[in-house]
């Protein structure tokens, strides 16, 4: 085993204090994971399959455009069943829920949305097969909706 | 403003037809105050439904963070000619509806 060389002890000891004060501020706010558990009953959510596309940045948060897809047969044995928007800062985590039926023909859906805050817009796709899909965009917002009139 | 509907006037068996749909509300979050420091209260579409055939073929389920009259664009899939309804849903109940009627041939 090689031993440090003082240099690199030297970025180890400035590091590692960052790397354990940057995690915390990248994980998504409580309130807006416990929205999630309570609408996927707790099931497990894998990274991936959904394209959620939002602008990097607004000037106003009044309304976002928003779109969702899920690259799905659409079949009554393979399909999108529902998509649900969540956000991190808003003064409620829920956005908008999309629901879809093999008879929709594809699982896209867009709106425009508020944003109340700079923040990661999650999507999560529940399948029929019970299973869960998500993606997320971070928007940076200039003027924020919500507090002013 | 009134509400508005994209919907294409016919389709083939088949392809997948885009809806947009526009409805005139305020979707007043209930989070804003007036001048006088007074909250405003909720005013808030919950639920959209269009419906083709006497079939649902998608639903919404709006939030306070959906904007002011809101925006929906989604899709179906073209079967057979007939009617395509929409019905939007306020927090105390009130129901709107509005119908087009698409030929597929």
């Amino acid at each position: 085993m090689s031993r440090l060389s003082r240099r690199q002890a030297l970025a180890l000891t400035i590091g590692a204090p960052l790397m354990v004060r940057l995690t915390p501020a990248s994980a998504t706010p409580g309130a807006m994971q416990a929205a999630i558990a309570s609408w996927s009953k707790g099931a497990a959510i894998e990274p991936g399959l959904v394209t959620l596309t939002l602008p990097l940045l607004v000037a106003s948060g009044n309304a976002v455009p928003l779109k969702v897809m899920v690259d799905s047969p659409m079949t009554p044995e393979d399909h999108v069943a529902e998509i649900a928007i969540f956000n991190e800062r808003n003064p409620l985590p829920d956005v908008i829920r999309f629901h879809f039926t093999p008879a929709s023909g594809r699982a896209q859906a867009e709106t425009r949305i508020r944003l109340s805050d700079t923040q990661k817009v999650h999507a999560i796709a529940r399948l029929s097969d019970g299973t869960f899909r998500s993606a997320a965009v971070n928007v940076v917002v200039t003027a924020p909706a919500c507090v002013e009139n | 403003m009134a509400t508005m509907i994209g919907l294409p006037k016919s389709a083939k068996p088949g392809d997948i037809v885009e809806v947009k749909l526009l409805l005139a509300h305020p979707m007043e979050s209930g989070f804003r105050g007036d001048f006088d420091g007074n909250k405003i209260p909720r005013d808030i579409i919950t639920e959209v439904r269009c419906l083709y055939l006497d079939e649902l073929v998608f639903r919404a389920e709006f939030f306070p963070a959906v904007s002011a009259n809101p925006f929906l664009g989604f899709t179906f899939r073209a079967v057979k000619s007939g009617s395509v309804t929409f019905t939007w849903t306020d927090m105390d109940g009130n129901e709107s509806h509005e119908v087009r009627e698409i030929t597929v041939e």
